[in-house]
């Protein structure tokens, strides 16, 4: 079914063309107290993001629970009103859009959820399942809806068979491409997958990885993927969004950021990811984090790594470290990046 | 912390030896769980041997039998519900045949558990003080003082913050990392000889998961623990293990070293999780090489070698993979594994047809 050739194997250049852009975007969830349900502080979850995805390729955001990862996805996908900032798909403004304006919106724009448990509902046929978007959106389909349903099922690997069956009889994989299935049924443009493989065990989960490769290849889709595995998004993705408590820390290709990454917290992320070979117990150097992620209805000031960054100076606690491109396609928010290319003085920032 | 109170008379251990028997010594064990649709085979027969200061890793998918091996060395299985044969021996005791008032005395004491998830593992209503006070206190017998200072001491062992006021916290007020090192400290604070892990990261992000991995080094090197870590991730048993056994539908289908099993796996289930995993440490591979389809039932395993379905190489035997299924065979060096197929010709696969797409 694929139309994979070679050159699959080197990231795909971006052709330029813009899907979806984000600038400044920003979701503060108000935390309410009292009887007059009085805001008392907000969780910062997101805050202010800037970025940019093509059209064609897989960009995925990764980080630590709480970096607010789900939280881009679900506004991006608009399930979320976002606090401030703009998100534009297509050329068309979405940040505010009414509910009745973006409806025709939601056929290009699709989610795939992490928890094939969750996201079925038991008391629907898979059939029912995978037609609603048919249903919500007035799509007729050549054939009927059955008949485009059950290609969607083969498609995604399962049995034409399979229509009538309800969620609870199949394994985590296959309902994860039930979900695929759905989400493939109005022919998005953009797929925002949130931890599409995390509930999958290993083998299922190189399963959905080619699956939703495949798919990419087929129909032109442009993936948002958000992963905690940087295993699994190295594997996946073009290019790389490290989050960390609500900010964007590191931007780059996939290459270059698994390669040479900038950020300090990049760099620990990577040390600290297990690596299946014996032989690398003896010599691996890890650069150990100290403590877990501050929470974000306080964040630290300026730099919100320097509470536990190993290189840390006065600069970091006062002055915030802009995002900027220190190399073509990759840009880092740090006051003292590592792997600089050409000479490794260090930045003294640029309000410092 | 308090000394290693040595509750063995040493006179067992030496009799064990003699015995030649293993500190942990699993003969043969089987749980199943008779249901209405059938007798539920989780763990078909499984031996291995762990000594004290070793680590043993067992890999497997979901259903593949691993924690419901861990549960029952425990003691953990309700009774009733599961019908368990075969033996466990811990430094020559037998857990199996013991009455569960003598298995409830070693747990704690002798053998503890971490489990995957602090939040269900921990009480919500009582501190974290409270619950590791209290899991002292009934195997030594101290007062309360002396119980808290220990727990203090545990704590701060752990690497938990402050650790005079974190004791009066509630299980809620800690962060996934921090409770799932309040629930080791909780499992060590009697200085265990036997320690389970089961899938003691899976909850955590990556850097929590390599905090917790050194402090469980750690700790084994300081109690000289034998550790059994159970997961699916094939990552984290590299770093710790020093044996592995690969689990599939309740069996073990392979065991060896920590080294055989990542650079001479020998079953082509194992080679099937190594492909299965992007690798961030190789060159990037352009397609993952999954298993095809998908883990059996328990109830209806299938016959001959419960891989079979599965297997690329399935039909190279004559049939025998469908008929008849493969013992578990030492193939040299405690290299065992369970696979029909001739030596040779595993040995040809792995080198021209796996490991060089890995």
């Amino acid at each position: 079914m694929t139309t994979t050739d070679t050159d699959s194997t080197a990231a795909k250049s971006p052709t330029g063309e813009e899907l979806l852009s984000v600038t400044g975007l920003v979701k503060h969830f108000p935390i309410r107290r009292g009887v007059l349900q009085r805001q008392t502080g907000a969780v910062q979850a997101v805050d202010g993001l800037d970025f940019t995805v093509t059209k064609g390729e897989t960009f995925s955001l990764v980080g630590e629970s709480g970096c607010g990862k789900t939280t881009t996805g679900r506004l991006l996908t608009r399930l979320l009103e976002p606090t401030a900032g703009k998100i534009v798909f297509e050329g068309r403004d979405i940040t505010h859009m009414s509910e009745g304006k973006i409806r025709p919106l939601r056929k290009d724009v699709q989610m795939i959820f992490q928890d094939p448990y969750g996201s079925l509902n038991p008391r629907h046929t898979v059939g029912k399942i995978v037609g609603a978007p048919y249903k919500l959106q007035h799509v007729k389909t050549e054939g009927g809806t059955k008949k485009a349903v059950q290609e969607l099922l083969e498609l995604v690997g399962l049995s034409p068979e399979h229509y009538n069956r309800y969620p609870h009889e199949f394994s985590g994989g296959q309902r994860q491409r039930i979900g695929i299935a759905r989400t493939l049924a109005l022919r998005p443009k953009l797929i925002v997958a949130d931890e599409p493989v995390s509930a999958l065990d290993v083998s299922i989960q190189a399963q959905v990885v080619n699956l939703l490769e495949d798919l990419q290849n087929e129909f032109d889709l442009t993936y948002v993927m958000i992963a905690h595995d940087l295993s699994v998004v190295r594997h996946v993705s073009d290019r790389v969004a490290v989050m960390y408590l609500g900010k964007i820390v590191e931007i780059a290709d996939r290459v270059d950021l698994y390669e040479t990454p900038m950020h300090p917290y990049t760099l620990a992320l990577l040390s600290a990811v297990p690596i299946p070979d014996t032989k690398r117990r003896a010599r691996q150097e890890r650069i150990r984090l100290q403590g877990d992620v501050p929470s974000p209805i306080n964040p630290p000031p300026a730099c919100r790594f320097h509470t536990r960054c190993w290189k840390a100076q006065d600069i970091c606690k006062t002055v915030e470290p802009p995002l900027l491109q220190l190399a073509p396609g990759h840009q880092t928010a740090c006051h003292f990046p590592e792997n600089q290319p050409g000479g490794d003085a260090p930045k003294t920032g640029t309000a410092g | 912390m308090t000394e290693p109170q040595d509750l063995v008379t040493p006179q067992d251990t030496v009799q064990r030896i003699e015995r030649g028997e293993a500190f942990l010594d699993v003969r043969d064990l089987k749980v199943h769980f008779p249901t209405d649709d059938g007798v539920v085979k989780s763990v078909d027969g499984i031996s291995f041997r762990l000594e004290r200061g070793k680590t043993l890793g067992i890999v497997g998918e979901s259903g593949s039998g691993k924690s419901v091996t861990s549960l029952s060395i425990m003691g953990l299985h309700k009774a009733g519900t599961a019908r368990i044969s075969g033996e466990v021996f811990l430094d020559g005791q037998d857990l199996i045949s013991a009455s569960r008032e003598e298995v409830r005395k070693l747990r704690g004491k002798r053998m503890a558990m971490i489990f995957q998830d602090p939040l269900s593992a921990m009480h919500p209503f009582y501190t974290v003080g409270h619950q590791i006070i209290e899991a002292y206190q009934v195997h030594n017998d101290v007062s309360k003082q002396v119980a808290r200072k220990h727990a203090v001491a545990m704590l701060d062992r752990v690497g938990i913050p402050q650790p005079d006021k974190r004791v009066d916290a509630y299980p809620h007020q800690f962060s996934g990392g921090m409770r799932q090192r309040a629930m080791i400290a909780m499992a060590l604070s009697c200085d265990p000889d036997l320690l389970i892990a089961d899938e003691p990261t899976t909850a955590l992000d990556v850097t929590v998961q390599a905090q917790i991995l050194d402090l469980i080094r750690d700790l084994q090197r300081e109690f000289n623990s034998a550790v059994i870590i159970i997961t699916h991730d094939l990552g984290v048993v590299a770093e710790l293990a020093d044996d592995i056994q690969v689990m599939y539908a309740g069996r073990a289908i392979e065991y060896s070293t920590a080294e055989d099993i990542f650079d001479r796996p020998q079953h082509p289930y194992t080679w099937g999780l190594l492909g299965s995993m992007p690798r961030i440490d190789r060159e990037r591979s352009d397609r993952l090489i999954p298993i095809k389809g998908t883990p059996p039932s328990l109830i209806n395993v299938p016959p001959g070698c419960p891989f079979n379905p599965r297997c690329n190489y399935a039909h190279l035997n004559g049939g025998l993979s469908e008929t008849e299924r493969p013992e578990l065979l030492d193939i040299g060096n405690g290299h065992q594994v369970a696979c029909h197929l001739t030596p040779e010709l595993r040995k040809q696969s792995w080198e021209t047809d796996i490991k060089p797409k890995l």
